[in-house]
């Protein structure tokens, strides 16, 4: 039995076997072989192994997105076929007598680089399909296999770090817990964890070498405690506290159905956040008066190529559909920052959470974006449906904005597509939105408050850097100031006010907002009847 | 040794898809096909390589087939690019 102590980001208690997700970005070290013959046969090996996976991704992709979507992964396997990228990796391996996967990263990165120096956009974005395939192939031949989810039993998720584009191709069914020995409270785990109300501890000093797939271990999120291999004793403790869980949530069942009003009359807007039609479940299950914040961006990640008008307007529609006729909030795609897509190409950017994300990609590649928008204004006519804009510091780019709808409509009417023009608001997210709300109130519809940006911006710190856990204060008085003056600045203009960051689940906070006036609050599933019963007895 | 020319019609030009197509068909017969654009060629069982040429709509390519079954894979080319590209 060995025991551990991190920082818990979600609260509860689990206990089964783990699965160990290894550092996919660790850098190929080269090394010197004797032996060329014997790292070709094993790159042969990796070669059919990565063209099986690949195979198997094909096949669940057809079922999933369809024939169209799913080519890429049959393309991939031709890659895998190439027979200059091969005869380059040989040679390299012959005649420098290195190591396969040093051979393959370096060959993979010339492949690519070709790529993405061509002045052809749809050209340039197959530089991540080589580095792609060339990824797996360095996967399979170090033996850091890919989990199974399909075959996979129930599991504790521990891993170094995990990014979005990872948790989103985790089949959420399957997992028990999030532990992380780095990332910080902020991060995309901490938001999985509570969507599925489950436990997630970062910050944890495992030695990931140690942990074999398979081992037993109880994690709980109310203590920041991992014991691996518990005995016998523990394992009931922690069985125990499982049922009580699962007692108080049973607990919470006859808040469903309830109006979410205070003891005054005072009626509040209760809604979740999502990332993808996947989760609606949990939002119909807990019963969310609606949807405040879909983060659209999710249907970019954990793929190779942008995901057409069609497939996000089937997305938006269903989501619309399932909600009958209950508002809901999409924002616009909000990529850059700490969610990095490769086929954007964004590049390396010193200070990527003042640098080109969000709505400025938006904006400097509208193409992008009108994709988008035709996709949700052709949604909109299933639903009750707004949108949303994240990331704004300026009245100029507002309008700019609302010119590049007006384009769309003309498109979509000249074409005689049926459209509506949904509610549109703004995320208010940065200092400079909140100082000019009054102005930017006249514009918009509606603000919604993203407090994690607007938090790491007022304070100055990076969310993602865990250094700074410390230092952010997320009930630090410049924010509730903040959340004030935007609020009393859409109430002037007549317009609404609500909340999708974190803190609007923070029951610590609940009374203050409530008496700020705010109209609205977006929370992770989980949190929605709990919030409900603690605004009713206010 | 048959040859023609041919202007691409679809709106991205020789893209991954396609490509991968090409290269499958290619790969069905014995003779050597050649697939050129500004006076660049390559093999059109190469599929980086052909990716790599960055054909776009309305580009002209040349096809150059050589071999023992040159007839049918000519045809076979031709039918191809106009069915898909």
């Amino acid at each position: 039995m060995r025991k551990y102590i991190g920082k818990s980001v979600y609260k509860g208690v689990r206990l089964g076997r783990m699965v160990v997700m290894k550092d996919r970005n660790e850098p190929v070290k080269r090394k010197k072989t004797e032996d060329p013959e014997g790292e070709l046969a094993r790159l042969y090996a990796a070669c059919e192994e990565s063209k099986k996976q690949l195979g198997k991704l094909y096949e669940k992709a057809v079922k999933e997105v369809g024939e169209a979507s799913a080519a890429i992964f049959e393309v991939h396997q031709m890659m895998l076929e190439d027979e200059d990228y091969l005869d380059a990796i040989h040679s390299m391996i012959r005649t420098e007598q290195v190591n396969a996967e040093y051979a393959v990263a370096v060959t993979g990165d010339n492949f690519s680089q070709m790529f993405a120096s061509m002045d052809d956009e749809y050209m340039k974005a197959r530089a991540a399909d080589v580095k792609d395939i060339s990824n797996r192939l360095v996967q399979n031949l170090s033996g850091c296999k890919e989990i199974d989810w399909v075959e996979m039993e129930p599991s504790i998720i521990i891993a170094d770090d995990l990014s979005p584009s990872e948790t989103v191709q985790m089949d959420k069914e399957k997992i028990l817990a999030f532990v992380t020995v780095h990332g910080s409270s902020n991060s995309h785990t901490a938001i999985l964890a509570r969507m599925m109300n489950i436990p997630a501890l970062i910050g944890v000093p495992l030695e990931l070498d140690s942990i074999k797939d398979g081992m037993q271990a109880v994690v709980n999120g109310t203590t920041g405690e991992v014991i691996l291999e518990p005995t016998e004793e523990i394992c009931q403790q922690a069985q125990r506290l499982v049922a009580k869980e699962e007692e108080r949530l049973h607990l919470l069942q006859n808040q469903k159905g309830q109006e979410t009003v205070t003891t005054d009359g005072r009626k509040i807007h209760l809604y979740a956040n999502i990332g993808s039609v996947k989760d609606m479940g949990y939002v119909l299950e807990n019963d969310a008066e609606g949807i405040g914040l879909f983060r659209s961006e999710f249907l970019y990640l954990g793929r190779s190529d942008f995901p057409t008008e069609e497939e996000q307007f089937q997305a938006y529609k269903q989501v619309l559909q399932m909600m009958a006729g209950k508002r809901v909030i999409i924002r616009t795609l909000d990529i850059g920052a700490d969610k990095q897509v490769d086929y954007f190409n964004l590049g390396k950017e010193d200070n990527p959470a003042l640098g080109y994300r969000a709505i400025r990609i938006c904006l400097k590649q509208p193409d992008i974006f009108k994709t988008q928008l035709r996709a949700l204004l052709r949604a909109a006519v299933f639903g009750n449906l707004a949108v949303m804009y994240p990331m704004i510091t300026a009245t100029e780019e507002v309008a700019d904005i609302y010119a590049i709808v007006d384009e769309v409509r003309a498109e979509l009417d000249e074409m005689g597509i049926p459209y509506k023009i949904p509610e549109q608001g703004i995320m208010i997210e940065t200092p400079a939105a909140v100082m000019i709300s009054d102005e930017l109130a006249q514009m918009v519809d509606f603000f919604s408050i993203g407090t994690n940006d607007l938090t790491q911006y007022t304070l100055a710190i990076d969310r993602q850097n865990e250094k700074l856990d410390d230092f952010y204060r997320p009930h630090h008085k410049a924010i509730l100031k903040m959340i004030r003056m935007v609020v009393d600045n859409a109430h002037k203009a007549g317009k609404w006010a609500g909340i999708c960051g974190e803190l609007g689940a923070d029951p610590e906070l609940t009374e203050t907002f409530v008496q700020m006036g705010v109209d609205e609050l977006s929370v992770a599933p989980s949190a929605v009847l709990r919030l409900r019963k603690l605004i009713r007895e206010l | 040794m048959k040859n023609f020319e041919y202007v691409i019609k679809d709106e991205l030009g020789i893209h991954a898809r396609p490509a991968g197509m090409l290269v499958k068909e290619a790969k069905k017969y014995e003779s050597k096909i050649m697939i050129s654009k500004d006076g660049k060629a390559v093999e059109a069982t190469k599929l980086m390589a052909l990716m790599g040429l960055a054909v776009k709509c309305g580009q002209t390519i040349g096809v150059e087939v050589s071999g023992a079954d040159e007839e049918a894979a000519c045809e076979a080319m031709k039918s191809f690019l106009e069915n898909n590209l």
